[in-house]
């Protein structure tokens, strides 16, 4: 597999006075071109932080992130992230959202009507075209996500890092909403890299799922392939064996071999 | 009050859902007509006007039988009117000098403000992104910030004095040192208060500190610095009737002092009446300027 992104020996070593936490531990992993990679653990594993790291919101002490076989270590809309708890900016609307960085990425290369025609096409990718003058608090908690999406994609990443997009959602949009990002996969073929930690979101969406063991000092303990062929459904999946294996080796991992020890 | 205006409210909402049906169902919707739409109006409003109107007819009437006995050191509200009708009526007289009419003197006092409060916004708004921004300049200043925001503003108006050597700069440097300390801190704590996601936001988009100044501080930081901006609003105009009581000239607190100085007490209760009403305006105009800039922001 040709490597497209790289977490090359990653350590990262929170210090806050004399008390120093290592909280990653030589985290190395290769994901290739249009792959979608889950990691998943425990909430306090270090999931989020790692996903900083590749985002370059965070710095790693060891180690480094290569993208194309370039090192990355400052964010970038290259990595655009879609933010757990949606982070749209309150005082813009949907589309004055999407376009605070379409205008920046591409300041020279698109003029400004073809600007304004990829923010509606990347507002129609995810449904809400229809929305573009609402502000964010008229707008539900799905929409909200999905603006965030759009967002990400419209700034055309190389990498698009989810961190737990859906986590916040309840039930059945976040179904709605997983359907749809493997449609945006399916069709643009984007490299995605998505914490989470619900295991049947993992096998369903990814390619490989990355299982990480408890903090402090967390490593990659596990990871899986998911062989399901696409376009996946999630009726169909509900009764295959293919998947209920994969969701069965997650869930030993997590919940037998590195279960969740409450800080006492 | 509350509790009558909260039914008028609860009655104003119960109606429309049965008059935006009525269009699907028939073909001439049964509107509420005009007139009952009028009187809706007219009570709501009354319900908020007449009883402060109350209060303050009964404030005039006790003040009334206080003060109309002979010898009362204070006079009566008949008396101001009576006294001070010319003044009331013909705003605009100009005989040269400081004999002038009160819409003289509060605009001369006005001009003050808004000169002193102007500076003061624009230099407090941007000290405090800086103290918000930077660790080692909040280290440096705050400390300074905290002891001088507390020396009255009449403190300084020697100083001023002696500095300028002129009544006009003093009034207004006076009127900048006072309020600019509210809207430093106010900034400060606002910048301060940024989410951390909205710099993640501005960070992954990649935008310059100029963009970042203007896209993302500012308006994320809005509601504390108009909160900022009222205080500092309301201790200006505080400051300036005490500061042209001192440097003398054209302006309202000069006014005040000088009728005081010839026994025209009637005059003083007038101006008082006209420095709280403006006082009011003024904050009620920075509250809604802050209301309008801020919509987006407040709500999240």
């Amino acid at each position: 597999m040709q490597a497209y992104l790289k977490l090359d020996h990653i350590d990262k070593v929170f210090t806050r006075g004399s008390t120093t936490t290592e909280v990653l531990k030589d985290i190395s992993l290769t994901i290739g071109k249009g792959e979608y990679v889950s990691i998943i653990g425990h909430s306090g594993c270090g999931k989020s932080t790692l996903l900083n790291i590749v985002a370059g919101l965070t710095g790693a002490t060891n180690g480094g992130v290569l993208l194309e076989d370039r090192e990355v270590n400052s964010p970038g809309p290259d990595r655009a992230v879609v933010f757990q708890n949606h982070s749209l900016l309150p005082w813009l609307t949907v589309y004055e959202n999407v376009k605070l960085g379409v205008d920046k990425v591409f300041a020279k290369t698109k003029s400004k009507a073809e600007r304004n025609a990829w923010v509606m096409h990347n507002l129609s990718l995810v449904q809400m075209a229809h929305a573009r003058d609402k502000r964010p608090s008229e707008i539900s908690g799905g929409m909200k996500q999905r603006v965030g999406i759009a967002r990400a994609l419209a700034m055309e990443p190389k990498v698009l890092l989810l961190d737990e997009p859906f986590g916040a959602l309840d039930a059945l949009t976040r179904a709605h909403l997983q359907d749809s990002v493997m449609a945006l996969h399916q069709k643009l073929g984007n490299t995605i890299l998505m914490i989470t930690h619900d295991v049947d979101e993992a096998v369903l969406l990814s390619d490989r799922i990355v299982m990480m063991t408890n903090g402090p000092s967390a490593r990659i303990g596990e990871v899986l392939e998911v062989p399901l062929a696409r376009p996946r459904k999630r009726l169909e999946l509900a009764t295959h064996p293919g998947y209920l294996k994969c969701r069965q080796r997650v869930l030993e991992f997590l919940y037998e071999r590195h279960s969740f020890v409450e800080a006492a | 009050m509350s509790m009558h205006a909260m039914k008028t409210e609860v009655s104003a909402v119960a109606i429309p859902p049965a008059a935006a049906a009525a269009p699907v169902v028939t073909m001439t919707p049964k509107r509420p007509p005009r007139a009952e739409a009028y009187a809706r109006m007219a009570k709501e409003t009354a319900a908020r006007v007449v009883p402060p109107l109350i209060v303050v007819a009964l404030l005039l009437v006790v003040w009334e039988l206080i003060c109309r006995r002979a010898g009362s050191s204070l006079p009566p509200p008949s008396k101001v009117f009576r006294d001070t009708k010319e003044l009331i009526l013909d705003p605009f007289f100009d005989h040269g000098g400081i004999d002038k009419g009160l819409f003289w003197h509060l605009s001369a006092s006005l001009q003050r403000v808004a000169y002193g409060y102007s500076l003061a916004a624009i230099a407090g708004i941007a000290l405090g992104t800086l103290v918000g921004q930077s660790v080692w300049a909040m280290r440096g200043l705050d400390p300074l910030f905290q002891v001088l925001r507390t020396i009255p503003p009449l403190a300084w108006l020697p100083l001023s004095l002696a500095a300028f050597r002129d009544g006009q700069p003093s009034a207004i440097f006076v009127i900048f040192i006072t309020s600019v300390w509210p809207i430093i801190i106010n900034t400060a704590v606002g910048i301060r208060n940024i989410p951390q996601d909205y710099r993640n936001v501005a960070a992954v988009v990649q935008l310059n500190p100029l963009e970042f100044f203007t896209k993302i501080m500012i308006p994320a930081a809005a509601p504390y610095m108009f909160t900022g901006l009222r205080i500092g609003i309301g201790l200006s105009w505080l400051a300036i009737v005490a500061a042209e009581m001192l440097i003398g000239g054209v302006g309202i607190g000069f006014f005040i002092w000088d009728a005081w100085n010839s026994s025209h007490i009637s005059e003083i209760i007038l101006a008082l009446f006209y420095v709280g009403i403006i006082g009011f305006v003024l904050d009620r105009l920075i509250a809604g300027l802050g209301k309008v800039v801020t919509r987006g922001t407040a709500a999240n």
